[in-house]
């Protein structure tokens, strides 16, 4: 988290969203209007006190209720302003919070999958939910009231300072201390709501562990031991939230005490004043009224702050993932799209790292050729899903390059490069939609017909029509009414329709059914017949088909040629590994 | 929304109000008084600075002279006052805060420990982003009219208060205090009404914008090799849209009634004036009395606003209520005997006509016999959706069948103590569970007896101390929540580790070893066997099968053979297909 000041953060945050400028001025006439009404009816007291009651031939009725009239009718009208005021407010503020939530959620399909996998993809989900809640929840609550505070601050203020620039002087002078006050806690108070936001954040951590790990702690007996821990975590939340709550309502009854000197000042002042002939009962009357408005802001402000707290934290989760330049980026309008026809692949020199970590690839220098199929082979942690991912720019190396058919990988549109670059991912990821809308989000154009004849040339056309509802059937959240082989089945006719040049598969590590097993590689062969294919493989099967077996072990590639001829090198690498599958299916 | 439902809203959330009081008497007491107290100065103030300006001003401009003693005792009385607002303040903040804090922590504390006492069968039936939302969002919204509530309360004293105190000044300027506070009171009930169905909507499109996002970053990785950011922004845009929509509805509700909130008193005030004219020419009252009334309505009506703030959570909190409360009341717990175990040794597991449906579902497990002689490694074999994981959980006693028995050394399973089933057996389950903690921690799990040497040789066996030997800080490494500083592999080997250092009599794996590489599950299998412990083994690699001593052939939930694995291959074509699979494709 970035240590970015509230009001830093709010600047920041102010102008990334440059949408909540749109018509300010004419937001902020009205909301001036609104104050109008406010500071009327102090006006109309003093009018009504020194000229009606006080008038100079005894009570006056009819003066009094001509001020009243006037009165009301600038009531009316603030009435009506304020009711603009907030709608233009919450018009403009929602639209903006609503495209802050859409660039965060397209920046952060943008960052590599090295950000998103560093973070938690839980919490990215909060960056365009909870956090901008928080913001947008404040300003249907207290933010509002702290605008038209501020205002009504200046605005009594000014109208203080007509009645009485010597009790106006007072009343800020009575205000100084509480100012200094609530500034010496503002650290002490952000440092008290921090601390409550990463309990909290633990406490929810632990929670999820309890809910996620039940079966295990169920098996295990050890309930108390995580009853324990999650007392502990819930106990430090409420803790912090204590310590928090008694910091804050320390330092805003500096507020209270700055009202009673104020009170008491300006009546003190005032009937000095008086007594000098500078002073109606009336103005002084209408004086304390103004004070009052003076305060409520203090007090308003106080029944709001925690709430502030909490939106300019979300705001500053926000910017702290925006500010995070994508590393893989598209080169746009500057790139360059792919030739045409079958690709070509050229690691040249290529190494890569995550940052502070150990080397994964080292020095990988290799060509494959195009319409062939390789498969990677190594053990688990040897830089074979690294490869994968170089290959289809999820990230760039540390040193050297990639290219496709002779192009620097780093030059190509993105346009271009996910429509003639596909992987079909390890888990074979579904959404929560029916298996046609699964195989369309390759290629939303495709019609039924068009995609039952996929299905059909993949010789999947039998498992089709055994789903409950054929192309309709719904796969439930991540697939999960399918089996994890039926998931990948579904996964490579969605690669398949997607029709890419160059297809890279990341196999998975997990066994799937016999029967769906048989169907699987079927239609693997069918699907990559005639590209060029990278296959991270973790079978057997699959190293013997490829046309080329590349061998990874620690970051390098140590082996390389066709199946047959690397089992014959003794002692190779490959020829272990060799041994070890035949080992499993003897 | 109805009123019948509406005013059923109020009746069940001020229920839940009242069940808060009744747990926190002491907080409630100091913070409603402390309320009180504060309404009360407040209305005492307003009369204060009419005497003031009647008694002392007036006379004094009249005079043109003033003592230094009034003065002196105009500024003790008004710092006085202030000194005894801050103490009300202290009292009503701290204690509903306090109050808050503590129910949130005692029902979140209540919550999490049904978790863990509910089996898991009910954790199947629920989300975990809804029990997560349980302890966290529910138990937050069900008591969120609580900090608001003293101070409701203290209103609601205030304003009696000041009908009294107006009656006893001036009846007149009373009716308008009459008429005045229902109103504020109407507006506010209205607007609560009015304002419910439309957070309602805003909560629903919440939760869509969030099930899209999460879906989303999910599948990130097919998204972003597909290129299909822009398409799902414009999908998420969609539901941003509609969400925006919902606030700037309750956006304008705001509009309406905040700026009506704001004019009501001062409409007081204005006829407070007018009316008070009047009083005055008939010498009803004097200045005094009028400037202390017109005081009074004009900071009334900040505080009128905290009953709406109790009026306007309590939809969310009587929603939050009861999802918390099916939670604390929810059913089916798996008692525990209090049996023990004949000591030592591996354990036998006895399967007799053991039967099992998930509520309303076809039969899962039908007639399931079998036996895992002590001592002996069993495979159990079948396809996709035989019933082989909820065997495994049988077995545990993580469900409980609907008929047969499961027994452990002659010992029906529901008979054994909870210490005793926890001791003699173990489950390592497909998907690994690693907790956010040390090495050490996630094998050892604070069980007594296990010390570093029977980690470290556990963790052997499991074929994990070459790559834990690698780690910075070797046991003591923290490994992330979820394990996520480890591979699939690693985490599922980390797991094992967990489940031998318990040395089990009897140990489960279904389908544990799937990630970790070939050679490491074959020589992980032939150490099991040595381990002196019972082993039923949910395969699918022809190796690892080939390892048991006997295979259960287990067919759509029904056991169609047992034997060794050369007799089913010989006797069951249906086995020989479903085994050989794998080479029948591969050759």
């Amino acid at each position: 988290m970035s240590d970015l000041g509230t009001f830093a953060t709010i600047r920041r945050g102010l102008s990334l969203s440059p949408e909540l400028r749109t018509g300010l001025a004419g937001t902020l006439g009205l909301a001036i209007l609104q104050m109008a009404g406010r500071v009327a009816v102090p006006i109309a007291v003093q009018q009504g006190i020194d000229h009606g009651i006080n008038g100079p031939g005894g009570p006056d009725t009819r003066f009094v209720l001509g001020v009243v009239a006037v009165t009301l009718a600038v009531l009316a009208g603030s009435t009506v302003c304020g009711y603009l005021m907030t709608r233009r407010l919450f018009t403009v503020s929602e639209t903006a919070l609503g495209g802050l939530r859409s660039r965060t959620f397209r920046h952060i399909h943008d960052l590599s999958m090295l950000h998103q996998q560093s973070e938690r993809r839980g919490s990215m989900v909060s960056r365009v939910t909870g956090d901008v809640d928080q913001i947008s929840q404040f300003l249907q609550t207290g933010g509002i009231q702290l605008l038209l505070s501020a205002g009504q601050l200046i605005v009594s203020t000014a109208v203080m300072f007509v009645y009485s620039w010597q009790l106006t002087a007072v009343v800020l002078l009575a205000f100084a201390p509480a100012i200094g006050v609530i500034r010496f806690f503002q650290k002490r108070l952000a440092a008290a709501y921090r601390t409550v936001r990463e309990r909290s954040g633990t406490m929810l951590g632990t929670v999820a562990e309890s809910v996620v790990g039940a079966t295990v702690i169920r098996s295990y007996g050890v309930a108390g031991r995580t009853g324990q821990r999650l007392d502990t975590a819930v106990d430090e939340l409420r803790q912090a939230q204590q310590k928090a709550m008694r910091t804050s309502v320390t330092s805003f009854s500096s507020g209270e005490i700055s009202a009673g000197l104020a009170l008491s000042g300006v009546v003190v002042a005032g009937t000095l004043l008086g007594i000098d002939g500078d002073m109606t009962v009336g103005r002084l009357t209408a004086f304390l009224f103004l004070v009052t408005l003076f305060i409520q802001p203090v007090q308003i402000a106080t029944e709001q702050l925690n709430e502030a707290q909490n939106a300019v934290a979300g705001w500053r989760r926000i910017l702290d993932v925006l500010d995070v330049d994508p590393d893989v980026a598209d080169p746009d309008d500057r790139g360059v799209a792919l030739p045409e026809g079958p690709l070509s692949v050229r690691f040249d020199h290529v190494s890569f790292r995550y940052p502070g970590g150990p080397v994964v690839l080292a020095d990988v220098d290799l060509t494959l050729d195009a319409r062939r199929k390789y498969a990677v082979v190594g053990e688990t942690g040897s830089g074979k899903t690294t490869f994968a991912k170089l290959l289809t720019r999820l990230m760039d190396p540390a040193e050297g390059r990639v290219l496709l058919s002779g192009t620097p990988l780093t030059e190509v549109r993105f346009s271009s490069l996910r429509s003639r670059v596909v992987m079909v991912p390890q888990d074979g990821f579904l959404f929560d939609a029916t298996v046609a809308e699964n195989i369309r989000f390759a290629e939303p154009s495709l019609t039924d017909d068009q995609l039952r004849t996929a299905f059909t040339e993949l010789g999947l056309g039998d498992w089709l029509a055994g789903l409950p509802a054929g192309l309709d059937t719904p796969v439930g959240e991540r697939g999960e009414t399918l089996s994890v082989g039926e998931r990948q089945l579904v996964a490579l006719v969605r690669a398949y329709v997607a029709d890419p040049d160059l297809l890279v598969l990341d196999e998975a590590t997990s066994a799937v059914d016999p029967a769906t097993e048989v169907r699987l590689q079927h239609a693997l062969d069918l699907v990559t017949r005639g590209r060029t294919t990278v296959a991270i493989a973790h079978r057997l099967s699959t190293a013997q088909a490829a046309d080329e077996v590349i061998v990874v072990d620690a970051g390098r590639v140590v082996q390389r040629g066709p199946h047959s001829r690397l089992v014959a090198e003794q002692d190779s690498i490959y020829a272990k590994l060799y041994a070890s599958w035949l080992e499993q299916t003897r | 929304m109805s009123s019948k439902t509406s005013n059923d809203v109020l009746g069940r959330g001020l229920r839940v109000l009242g069940r808060a009081i009744r747990t926190e008497p002491r907080l409630f007491v100091v913070s409603a008084l402390g309320s009180s107290l504060f309404g009360l100065l407040i209305v005492a103030n307003s009369y204060i600075v009419g005497g003031i300006v009647g008694r002392v001003v007036v006379p004094a401009l009249a005079e043109r002279r003033v003592s230094t003693g009034s003065l002196a005792l105009v500024v003790a009385v008004l710092l006085g006052i202030s000194g005894l607002r801050v103490a009300t303040i202290f009292a009503r903040r701290l204690g509903a805060g306090f109050m808050q804090f503590r129910l949130q922590a005692r029902y979140r504390r209540a919550v999490t420990r049904r978790y863990l006492a509910l089996p898991p069968e009910w954790h199947q039936r629920h989300a975990t982003g809804t029990l997560l939302s349980n302890a966290s969002s529910d138990v937050e919204a069900t008591f969120a009219p609580i900090a608001p509530m003293p101070f409701a309360v203290g209103t609601i004293v205030m304003i009696l208060g000041a009908l009294v105190t107006l009656f006893l000044t001036d009846w007149v300027l009373a009716l308008v205090g009459v008429a005045l506070f229902p109103a504020l009171f109407a507006l506010n009930f209205f607007y609560s009404r009015r304002m419910s169905p439309r957070q309602i909507q805003a909560q629903r499109m919440r939760a869509k914008v969030a099930a899209v996002a999460h879906e989303s970053f999910d599948g990130a990785l097919v998204v972003k090799t597909m290129g299909r950011e822009a398409d799902e922004s414009r999908r998420f845009g969609v539901f941003v849209t509609e969400l925006r929509d919902a606030l700037v509805s309750v956006g304008r509700l705001r509009g309406v009634f905040d700026p009506l909130m704001e004019s009501l008193p001062s409409v007081g005030t204005l006829a407070v004036l007018l009316l008070g004219t009047w009083r005055l020419q008939t010498g009803a009252i004097g200045v005094t009395e009028l400037i202390s009334v017109a005081f009074l309505f004009t900071v009334l009506a900040f505080p009128v606003r905290a009953i709406g703030w109790v009026i306007g959570e309590l939809p969310r909190s009587v929603a939050g209520w009861e999802r918390v409360e099916a939670v604390l009341t929810a059913e089916g717990d798996l008692a525990y005997g209090s049996g023990d175990l004949p000591a030592g040794g591996p354990a036998e597991l006895r399967f007799e006509r053991v039967g099992y449906r998930y509520a309303q579902g076809p039969p899962v497990l039908t007639d399931v016999t079998f036996t895992v002689p002590a001592g002996k490694t069993v495979a159990l074999v079948g396809a996709t959706g035989s019933g082989k994981s909820t065997v495994a959980a049988c077995a545990m006693r993580l469900v409980d069948p609907d008929s047969g028995t499961v027994s452990l050394d002659r010992v029906k399973l529901p008979d054994l103590s909870a210490p005793a089933l926890a001791g003699a057996t173990a489950l390592v389950p497909q998907i690994p569970f690693v907790f956010d903690d040390t090495v050490r921690g996630n094998v050892a799990l604070d069980r007594p007896g296990i010390d570093d040497d029977r980690v470290w040789a556990s963790l052997r066996l499991a074929q994990a101390d070459r790559f834990i030997e690698g780690l910075p800080e070797q046991l003591d490494t923290a490994v992330g929540e979820r394990g996520t500083s480890l591979s699939g592999g690693q985490r599922q080997r980390l797991t094992l580790a967990r489940a031998l250092a318990g040395q089990p009599r009897l140990l489960v794996l279904d389908d544990a070893t799937s990630a970790v590489d070939p050679r490491v599950e074959a020589a992980i299998l032939g150490a099991l066997r040595q381990a002196g412990t019972s082993l039923l083994v949910v395969a699918y690699r022809r190796a690892s099968i080939a390892l048991a001593d006997e295979v259960v052939y287990l067919h759509q939930g029904r056991v169609v053979a047992t034997g060794t694995h050369a007799e089913l291959m010989e006797s069951q074509p249906g086995y020989r297909d479903l085994v050989t699979a794998y080479e029948k494709d591969g050759k």
